[in-house]
């Protein structure tokens, strides 16, 4: 724990919807280059957590934020951080697949549109391969890139997801319950996916089913009520958990 | 068995509504052909159809349709020129951009612009916009196919905005989440996702504007100034198709050739804005896959 490196710290977070104080003194440590859970019951916070990483939070209506968050010492709760590199750096994954109406081949051109990041139609066509490549579907999806997206399969739209995320080389990616659209087998090979993705990439994944967090985790954090109850290794967390509430709900008294 | 004759009861009325649409739109048809076709036993098709004068009450009369098709063409394109661009990004404003309580009165003023009978337009047309041209651009008259063209930009605008809005406002949230996720700024993501999305509604919505603005009499008989002759430039005084039914109608000798060759043109208009509903379908099926 001591001797990770630390890719997002956020200190003194608190967060208000309206008069609701819906993260309360959140002092949390992401670790560079590994799988973070966030685990908890429904409502207590864990995607507006997450959602703060890349100020998604900003959408909504009456939201504030107070305290600090720091993604490579870089303060993102500031009126002036650009949203645009943030968010280009910080990619997000949601929880229901959501594919534009558009092609295959178009839903990955957005990203790479919108950065201006690569011109030239082999260029972009090598760059699109590439990102399909780091999500399995190239082979599967190779011929029918001008197809409406939103005709694969759940699982193949989430990876499509996924590789839109990838392929802006972000450093970080922010996945909010990715798999509870998913059935058990497509579930599975999702996880496969981020402990690949791992190696390149910061995860924080958002999720209200314990084994997945046990399953593909480095580290936890539980959450409830609003506050980060425990956060350590996931193996310290799942199996000599310090707190009274995470062993009563790791152990499944509530939830 | 009760429950049975209710259901078939039920089912033929549903089954008749649809069936008295199409027999109307067949009826209407073969009224304007039964007796547009009695014109051609005096006056030859061709002549009709390509001939350059319109000179119903001369001796002979001349029924060339050209003059008031390329007229109903400069007052409709010039229309569309203006509205449809226009009401397509006030759309866009009113679904994407304008806060709360804004949205909520540019709405219903949209709705109240809808209620403006077209005859106090033709009104404003005549005593004011007219004029104002004339002056501005220092035309020879102010009755002009230019004036009709604002006007009817004007009629369409409330058709267009509000189906347009309707359509971009159903696009779904998730959309919008996953661009700004991406890092898009909100023009980017209005326009390369939302507008996309919405495509099929605005291209509707843009059909059912140019539907309005072919059909209307009353504003462009009042304010185009009336003259059945060739227009060089939309600047100067045309007549449409329909302006010439609606202005010719009451002084055609019933079973004359003149009034035979109304009928005619109004044939030509039937056919003209069913083409155009068949592109506009064509358009949306393929905006649909």
């Amino acid at each position: 724990m001591d001797q990770m490196a630390v890719k997002i710290r956020a200190k003194d977070l608190n967060l208000f919807y309206g008069d609701f104080h819906a993260l309360q003194d959140i002092q949390f440590s992401v670790p560079e280059k590994a799988i973070t859970a966030l685990i908890g019951p429904s409502g207590c916070g864990k995607s507006t957590l997450l959602r703060c990483f890349n100020r998604m939070n900003d959408l909504v209506e009456n939201c504030r934020i107070t305290g600090s968050i720091r993604i490579d010492g870089q303060e993102v709760v500031d009126d002036r951080t650009d949203l645009i590199a943030l968010r280009k750096k910080v990619g997000m994954v949601f929880q229901r697949p959501n594919v534009f109406d558009l092609s295959i081949y178009n839903n990955l051109l957005f990203g790479l549109r919108i950065h201006r990041m690569v011109s030239g139609k082999d260029r972009i066509l090598a760059t699109i391969r590439w990102g399909l490549e780091q999500v399995g579907l190239w082979d599967e999806l190779k011929d029918r890139l001008n197809q409406n997206a939103r005709t694969l399969t759940l699982e193949q739209q989430q990876r499509l997801c996924i590789a839109r995320v990838v392929i802006l080389r972000p450093e970080v990616i922010l996945l909010d319950e990715p798999c509870s659209a998913l059935d058990p087998i497509a579930t599975m090979r999702i996880e496969e996916l981020l402990r690949e993705l791992k190696r390149d990439y910061t995860i924080v994944i958002v999720t209200h089913n314990m084994q997945q967090a046990a399953r593909v985790s480095d580290y936890t954090g539980f959450m409830y009520l609003g506050r980060l109850i425990e956060f350590g290794t996931t193996s310290q967390v799942f199996t000599n958990p310090r707190d009274r509430l995470t062993e009563n709900y790791i152990s499944g008294q509530f939830g | 068995m009760r429950r049975a004759i209710t259901e078939r009861i039920i089912e033929t009325c549903i089954r008749l509504s649809g069936l008295v649409v199409i027999l109307f739109v067949v009826l209407v048809f073969l009224f304007l052909l039964k007796d547009a076709v009695l014109l051609f036993g005096h006056y030859p098709l061709g002549q009709f159809l390509l001939g350059t004068k319109w000179l119903p009450i001369s001796e002979p009369p001349s029924f060339g349709i050209i003059p008031l098709l390329i007229g109903s063409l400069y007052v409709t394109a010039g229309a569309i020129v203006l509205c449809v661009p226009v009401g397509v990004i006030s759309a866009m404003f009113i679904a994407e951009v304008a806060p709360g309580p804004l949205k909520g009165i540019l709405k219903s003023l949209v709705e109240i612009l809808a209620s403006i009978p077209s005859v106090v337009l033709g009104f404003i047309g005549l005593v004011w916009l007219g004029p104002f041209l004339k002056d501005l651009l220092g035309l020879r008259t102010g009755q002009c196919g230019l004036t009709g063209s604002l006007l009817l930009a004007f009629m369409a605008l409330p058709t267009i905005i509000s189906i347009s809005e309707d359509a971009l406002a159903s696009v779904p949230k998730a959309f919008k989440e996953a661009a700004y996720g991406l890092g898009a700024t909100r023009w980017q993501t209005l326009w390369r996702i939302c507008l996309p999305a919405a495509s099929s509604g605005i291209i509707a919505a843009v059909m059912l504007g140019i539907g309005r603005v072919i059909g209307e009499t009353m504003v462009v008989m009042m304010v185009t100034g009336n003259s059945p002759v060739i227009p060089r430039s939309i600047t100067q005084a045309l007549r449409t198709l329909t302006a010439t039914i609606a202005s010719e109608m009451g002084e055609a000798v019933s079973g004359s050739e003149h009034y035979y060759a109304l009928f005619a043109v109004g044939l030509v208009l039937f056919i003209s804005t069913f083409l155009i509903n068949l592109v506009a379908d064509a358009f949306l099926r393929r905006a649909r896959q």
